[in-house]
């Protein structure tokens, strides 16, 4: 027994002076617990919790007290003589009647709190939220305002070639605009796979499943920003689909929804007018981020699941993969990539591949990003088909 | 375990075969109870080492040591080699030892079948392994298989769906095998209240066995069909629901946890009554408590669904039920609690892992009752903290009980003693380790990280850190186990038939290690060996 205790303090203390080792490499402070949050229910989601825990924690501390009372002074080697008690009908009631009594105590408490945040009735304001793999598309649908929320950390912070920003992956490029003090009512759906919309701040997540909507709804009290993520896998990036939130005052937020109103409506002027060569291939490169999750920044793809968009790159798959390219004549017949006219491979990005990872961009992208995306893709990483693609043309496809 | 001598005292008069082919056409319940143990031994180790690779990748935030893709592949196939392939099997392998034995039996009632079902299981796991080779790798959409996602899976597909009918289809045999052992072997006078809780449990796990297996292999057909059939049960486009195949897959997926526990429960009850001699207390009601949880597994699917967007009257109703669920949980825990009151105990490694069995599943049974309060499990729902639970109640809970059975009549098995310093190490390093490792992923969940990501935001570094020096701990810590277990097969002291001084049951009856046929005529029932 002092051998194995002897080892025991070892392993107990190699875990304790690990943890305190890495503790003070790294900076952050430690988070042990639930906050209260931004919203009246999320305040009490938090008491319940809390009250559950530390009831979870008194008749830990009364079972595990007894058995290792018990364990301390009826162990052989103190003399204890067993007793051949087995039985006693009285007990087994009591242990039986008691836990249901601490049950209901907890189950009224959660009655009513789960029955308030159901209560989607009479918002002030309806937004939309659509999970695509891999981001979130938010719609006022009262201002008719509607935008995608991307991940805004880098590549090179993930592979540690740039230094992690204090939001690293908690941070997007157009965060969802809300206004304190309304009662909000937030619609879940989903374009591709399950997604769940989860802000912790708000205490509320709740799955976007495509073809169905779900609601629920939220007020919140002050302005800040609220940070949370995607919490059902979704597939390869999944842990790069945050959520951010800010919320302003009143007049902030007028002034916001205007500001977003006149931007949206200056893009969609561009659409009519010609883009030279220089501005596609830029604004191509920035709208390509939404590609580069699959077909990677380089346009070379994954082997077997994503293709390259390099003409003349091999492609190896299985045949439910490489058969809908050939259909398409996409791939040529030694499975590397064709070159392909502007009209083909523009009907896969608006159309997408059915029954493939390949969505339908159609809807999310415009008649600008289309164009720019198509040049930008037929003159890099040795593609040299020197188009150049102008809006007014995609406008004509769709 | 018995391979050399229970040949030995074998005198059937057929030729029986020697080396690979004995193993292959074996139909006695002892060699089939080693080939299941020490198959999920292996995918012990296997699924082992995903995790490892998950808790490296872990480490620290950024992408180091695998790409996303492949790290959901470890994710999906961690759980599904552990489920499938360490821990169920591990039990059915206790049950083809144990049961013959202690219900006074000479085999299993089925014994070609339980050859069958065991062979079926190195292939259906060659061919699940296999997937990762293949092109788009192995499944990436974790074990619940959810559509749309799981669709998107690549050439694995058909061959994951495939092995997952292979499991089913041999524990389904399995339990038949259990069930028909159970109601028709007993020995005179081992009437059915006065057997082991061990065999029990095992009976109603059985039960619970042939309800669900079925119920999952039709979902995952429909997944096929669904794939390459132009079915469109879960796609909501074609007049489908994806949240179906949820409800389907859940009214397996709760049983299928109880699965995993209830003969835990049978092996603590056979273990701390042994070691405190002193009998079971409560024995009936032990007996009542598993019944009434195989039952309410079957009424709670949905609360692993609360958030998919339920009716508030459905949320309600799966809420209360299973809150309930803590009731008998609760009666089981006090039980063992009572057993070892005024007992007379010692702390040899299978009581050492008893005892940390009932404390730590108890912390994840206190976990499991905040999460079933809906309001507070739309906090949880696909956190760490889900995963502190259920690895709470599974390693700690499930794998440590097979660990403390394991010590326990490995003796009886082998006829040897093992080692029992090197035992209580393992104990002292896994019970450290697990802590280590499982502890701190209650804080990262409450403190916001989802389950299932590669990369994770700076605040929840630390926790990271520590819960990966854990697992490392934990995985390395098994290598003791596994050389005990190899010392232990290879030689050591005379163990004789009782074993432990207050060892009560029949299979404590026969020599160390028993005959080849365990009880060639019934054995009479002495009250002493009755249901301890
Ligand atoms: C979710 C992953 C994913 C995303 C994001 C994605 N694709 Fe694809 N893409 C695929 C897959 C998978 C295929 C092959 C489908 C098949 O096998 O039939 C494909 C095929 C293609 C093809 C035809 C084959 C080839 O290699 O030339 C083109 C062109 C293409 N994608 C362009 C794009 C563009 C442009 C974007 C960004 C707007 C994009 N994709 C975003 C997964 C994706
Ligand atoms: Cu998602």
């Amino acid at each position: 027994m002092s051998a194995s205790r002897r080892v025991a303090g070892a392993c107990g203390r190699a875990a304790l002076a690990g943890s305190l080792l890495w503790g003070t490499v790294a900076q952050a402070a430690f988070e042990l617990n639930m906050t209260p949050g931004a919203t009246a229910v999320s305040r009490d989601v938090y008491h319940l919790h809390m009250t559950i825990f530390w009831i979870c924690v008194a008749i830990g501390v009364v079972v595990f007290g007894v058995m290792f009372w018990s364990i301390y002074h009826h162990r052989k080697s103190r003399g204890a003589v067993p007793a051949q008690f087995h039985e006693s009908t009285a007990i087994e009631i009591a242990w039986t009647v008691v836990p249901v009594m601490i049950l209901v105590g907890m189950a009224i408490p959660a009655t009513r709190t789960l029955v308030a945040m159901e209560d989607t009735s009479n918002p002030d304001l309806t937004v939309k939220i659509t999970g695509y793999q891999w981001k979130w598309r938010y719609e006022y649908l009262q201002d008719g305002v509607s935008f995608y929320s991307n991940l805004k950390t880098s590549a090179q912070q993930m592979h540690g070639e740039a230094p992690k920003g204090e939001h690293y992956l908690l941070e997007v490029d157009k965060p969802l605009v809300l206004p304190v003090g309304k009662k909000v009512r937030l619609l879940t759906t989903a374009a591709d796979v399950i997604h769940s919309w989860w802000v912790p701040a708000l205490a509320i997540k709740k799955d976007a499943i495509p073809g169905f909507i779900n609601e629920v709804w939220t007020r919140i009290d002050t302005p800040g920003t609220y940070r949370g993520q995607c919490a059902e896998l979704c597939g390869k990036d999944h842990g790069f689909m945050p959520i951010v939130i800010v919320a302003l005052n009143d007049a902030d937020y007028a002034k916001w929804l205007a500001d977003t109103k006149a931007s949206l409506a200056a893009e969609a002027d561009s659409a009519n007018r010609t883009w030279d060569r220089a501005e596609l291939m830029k604004k191509g490169a920035e709208v390509y981020q939404t590609c580069a999750a699959c077909h990677q920044a380089n346009g070379e793809g994954l082997p077997g699941v994503f293709p390259p968009l390099v003409k003349g790159k091999p492609f190896s798959g299985s045949e439910e993969m490489l058969k809908p390219l050939r259909e398409r004549g996409l791939l040529a017949a030694d499975n590397t990539i064709a070159a392909v006219s502007v009209e083909q491979q523009a009907a896969v990005i608006l159309k997408g591949i059915p029954g493939t990872a390949m969505a339908a961009f159609g809807p999310q992208l415009g008649d600008v990003e289309v164009a720019a995306l198509l040049t930008y893709i037929r003159n890099s990483w040795g593609n040299d088909l020197g188009d150049v693609v102008q809006p007014a043309a995609i406008k004509a496809l769709r | 375990m018995s391979a050399t001598t229970a040949h030995d005292t074998h005198h059937d008069d057929h030729a029986a075969p020697r080396g690979l082919m004995r193993w292959l056409t074996t139909t006695n319940h002892k060699d089939i109870g080693t080939l299941y143990l020490l198959f999920s031994l292996t995918m012990f180790f296997v699924g082992g080492s995903f995790a490892l690779v998950i808790r490296a990748e872990l480490f620290q935030p950024g992408l180091q040591i695998v790409n996303p893709h492949f790290f959901n592949q470890m994710t999906t196939m961690h759980a599904l080699v552990m489920i499938f392939g360490a821990v169920m099997p591990a039990f059915v392998g206790l049950a083809n030892w144990l049961i013959p034995m202690m219900v006074g039996a000479p085999d299993m009632a089925l014994p070609r079948m339980n050859n069958w079902s065991f062979w079926i299981m190195p292939f259906a796991f060659t061919l699940l392994l296999s997937t990762l080779f293949m092109d788009g790798g192995g499944p990436a959409g974790g074990w619940t298989l959810y559509p749309p996602l799981s669709l998107q899976t690549g050439a694995a597909f058909p061959f994951v769906i495939l092995s997952i009918h292979m499991m089913g289809v041999s524990s389904v045999m399995g339990a038949i095998n259990v069930i028909a052992t159970i109601l028709n072997m007993r020995a005179p006078g081992m009437t059915l209240m006065r057997m082991p809780l061990f065999v029990w449990t095992w009976l109603i796990t059985a039960y619970l066995l042939i309800a669900v297996m079925p119920v999952l292999a039709g979902a995952v057909t429909m997944l096929l069909t669904d794939k390459y059939f132009g079915t469109s049960f879960f796609n909501a486009a074609g007049g489908g629901d994806p949240v179906m195949f949820q409800h389907i897959f859940w009214f397996f997926g709760h049983p299928e946890v109880y699965i995993m526990i209830l003969p835990a429960f049978g092996i603590v009850s056979q273990i701390i009554p042994t070691f405190a001699r002193k009998p079971l207390f409560g024995y009936a009601s032990m007996v009542y408590a598993t019944a009434s949880i195989a039952f309410l597994s079957f009424i709670v699917w949905a609360h692993h669904m609360f958030t998919v967007g339920m009716p508030l009257a459905g949320e309600l109703f799966f809420m209360y039920a299973t809150m309930l669920i803590a009731v008998p949980t609760g009666v089981k825990v006090f039980n063992w609690v009572a057993t070892m009151w005024r007992g007379s105990m010692t702390f040899e490694t299978p009581m050492l892992f008893a005892i940390a069995f009932v404390v730590l599943f108890t912390i994840g049974g206190f976990s499991g009752l905040m999460l079933a309060i809906a309001p507070a499990d739309f906090q949880y729902q696909d956190t760490y903290f889900v995963v502190a639970h259920f690895h709470y109640v599974l390693v700690p809970g499930a794998i440590f009980s097979i660990m403390a059975a394991a010590y326990y009549w490995l003796p009886k098995w082998t006829g040897h003693r093992y080692d029992e310093k090197l035992g209580r190490l393992h104990f002292w390093c896994s019970a450290i380790g697990v802590n280590v490792l499982f502890f701190p992923q209650h804080f990262l969940g409450l403190a916001g990280m989802p389950r299932r990501i590669p990369d994770y935001a700076l605040q929840f570094t630390e926790f990271n850190m520590i819960s990966s020096v854990g697992a490392f701990m934990f995985g390395f810590s098994q290598l003791i186990f596994l050389y005990v277990v190899i010392k232990c097969i290879r030689g050591g002291e005379p163990a004789g038939d009782r074993v432990w001084e207050g060892a009560h049951g029949l299979e404590w009856t026969l020599s160390s290690p028993p005959p080849h046929h365990s009880f060639q005529t019934p054995p009479e029932i002495k009250e002493a060996e009755a249901h301890s």
